[in-house]
């Protein structure tokens, strides 16, 4: 762990640093016309003229005029200091100061991250929990049932080959016609994804006992049950976190893009109203929350597999 | 001698590949007597392994008959008349040494305290007293064996198969085991079908050695051991040893000229 903390730092650094860099030539044709409105001289003095210049050479001549480029209103690329002041505005200042913060309101306001990552959180972990058993017992029947292994694997190959944006529109629709809405909708998105690493994963798993342990329980009568219970299953529990890993993550990117057609809140809303009025900041921002989550959700399961590991014997 | 515990009359067989029949078996007809300890040897290819796992019911001959305690193999192995011993341990790394010693117990329906007393005994037996709840990587190669065939023990077969048990093991484990095997033999009166490719183990260890020969897989010679039944380690540098170890190079030489 101490061996990690250095190199992961400067990586953090470097992109902190290029991200910085990044933002002049971002957000160099705004930063101009706005110093040209409080009575700056700019050149180019048209703004035609500098729509169609490069933007290095609108830096190169106007180097005394990039000082807003770090602090500008609905900047293309806003700074990180932005983005970090917009996590901690619409989480803690919402919440604890705001008039509909859950301080002085009583309940989480809609405008606070915290409000909508909760929302993306209960889709989520439906829609792993759905995932996640759908892939282990797809897994079982496909070990067990030589009609499933040649049957349901393809299927579950091209089910993933269909982009996921294109498809969740037509499953919330499919799905609010028979009555299902809400978190299930967007929970049967994130199961679409996440079932997928959960099945490859414990077919895996499951045949991972080599002939001689199968030849083993053969020797003592044992039951296709027993065998299951005493030696497939315990054999593919590293497997199963593995695929859980993978698993909840994309139920996070599931339950996200199930948020964008619905709009009623999540993360996934609040990335999509940030584009519709220009909210750089508040993309930014909701697209950290949602990083943030993933990491926390997979650190989560990462707990679990060391925890279970050590139970089960494994030196650590 | 008493009534033989493992028949089989001219036992074949063959598996179909790609690159057409292989005759693993040929014409072999073997009987083996209660308290026997048979070893099979040969180069690979000869069908040591293969007649070791027709006995246990893993491998199904086509053709001839194979009978143990008077039952098919199948009927043998439900009535629980063999442990089977794996040239690897293959013991559950999720499982403690008792655990592993559990398993056949938990499978084969016996009660928990009667498992407990059952694992207590065959640790004893195989000198893994005291190790019950260590994992399998916290235990030597030697010791891991030795645990696998306590687990061949525990729920009391009368006949012990071994396919190459201490293969893997380096040799001064390997004579220290031999030692082990052969008390655990006079001790339980076990009958004994054990696999090697080593002519010393094999004329050590044996009352009968089978010495078979490849393609077609076929007994070439057995040899009734004259060697008595106690028999120390240094008992290899006696002439009657010699003299058997010297049949046996032989038996697998004369396999070799049929080629």
């Amino acid at each position: 762990m101490k061996g990690k903390v250095l190199p992961v730092l400067t990586v953090v650094l470097a992109i902190i640093v290029l991200w910085y860099a990044a933002v002049v030539p971002m957000n160099v044709k705004e930063v101009l016309t706005q110093a040209e409105r409080a009575g700056a001289e700019v050149v180019p003095p048209s703004a035609a003229d500098r729509r169609d210049a490069s933007r290095w050479a609108l830096i190169f001549a106007n180097t005394s005029h990039l000082g807003d480029s770090w602090s500008m209103e609905r900047a293309r690329l806003p700074a990180p200091h932005q983005v970090v002041q917009e996590l901690w505005v619409s989480t803690w200042e919402e919440e604890v100061n705001g008039r509909r913060g859950i301080v002085q309101s009583g309940s989480l306001s809609n405008r606070s991250l915290v409000y909508h990552a909760g929302i993306t959180l209960s889709a989520t972990v439906l829609g792993f929990a759905m995932g996640a058993v759908a892939g282990v017992l797809l897994a079982i029947g496909i070990v067990y049932s030589r009609v499933m292994d040649r049957s349901v694997m393809p299927w579950a190959i091209i089910s993933q080959t269909i982009p996921i944006v294109a498809l969740a529109p037509m499953i919330i629709v499919v799905l609010y016609s028979v009555g299902l809405s809400g978190v299930v909708a967007k929970a049967v998105i994130s199961a679409y994804l996440s079932f997928f690493p959960v099945v490859v994963g414990m077919v895996k798993g499951f045949r991972s006992p080599d002939a001689m342990q199968l030849d083993l329980m053969q020797t003592y009568s044992a039951s296709k049950a027993q065998s299951f219970w005493k030696l497939r299953l315990p054999a593919s529990v590293p497997y199963l976190f593995a695929s859980l890993k993978i698993g909840i993550a994309a139920s996070l990117v599931g339950a996200i893009v199930g948020e964008l057609p619905v709009q009623r809140g999540g993360l996934g809303a609040r990335m999509l109203g940030g584009s519709y009025y220009g909210q750089t900041e508040q993309i930014w921002a909701a697209l950290f929350a949602a990083a943030l989550m993933a990491a926390a959700l997979v650190w989560l399961i990462g707990w679990l597999e060391r925890r279970t590991l050590t139970a089960m014997g494994v030196p650590q | 001698m008493s009534a033989p515990v493992i028949t089989a009359k001219s036992l074949d067989l063959t598996f179909q590949t790609n690159d057409g029949p292989v005759h693993a078996l040929k014409d072999v007809s073997l009987d083996i007597a209660k308290g026997e300890f048979v070893s099979f040897i040969g180069p690979s290819g000869c069908g040591k392994t293969t007649f070791l796992r027709c006995i246990a019911g893993l491998e199904q001959p086509t053709g001839g008959a194979i009978s143990v305690n008077g039952m098919t193999p199948d009927e043998a192995r439900k009535a629980r008349a063999y442990g089977y011993v794996f040239q690897a341990a293959g013991l559950y790394p999720w499982r403690t040494i008792g655990g592993n010693i559990r398993l056949p117990l938990e499978i084969m329906g016996f009660d928990k305290s009667d498992q407990s007393k059952r694992v207590n005994r065959v640790l004893e037996l195989v000198d893994l007293a005291g190790f019950e709840k260590k994992y399998p990587w916290q235990l030597s190669g030697g010791m891991q064996q030795r645990a696998s065939i306590a687990r061949a023990l525990a729920f009391d077969a009368d006949i012990l198969l071994m396919d190459e048990p201490f293969g893997a093991l380096d040799e001064i484990v390997r004579d220290h085991l031999n030692e082990q095997l052969l008390e655990l033999w006079a001790r339980t009166e076990k009958t004994i079908g054990f696999v090697t490719h080593s002519i010393p183990e094999a004329v050590y260890l044996s009352t009968k050695i089978v010495v078979m020969s490849p393609r077609p897989g076929r007994i070439t010679d057995v040899i009734d051991s004259p060697l008595p039944r106690e028999r120390p380690l240094d008992i290899r540098d006696t002439p009657e040893f010699i003299e058997i170890a010297h049949r046996v190079r032989d038996g697998l030489r004369a396999g070799h000229v049929d080629d």
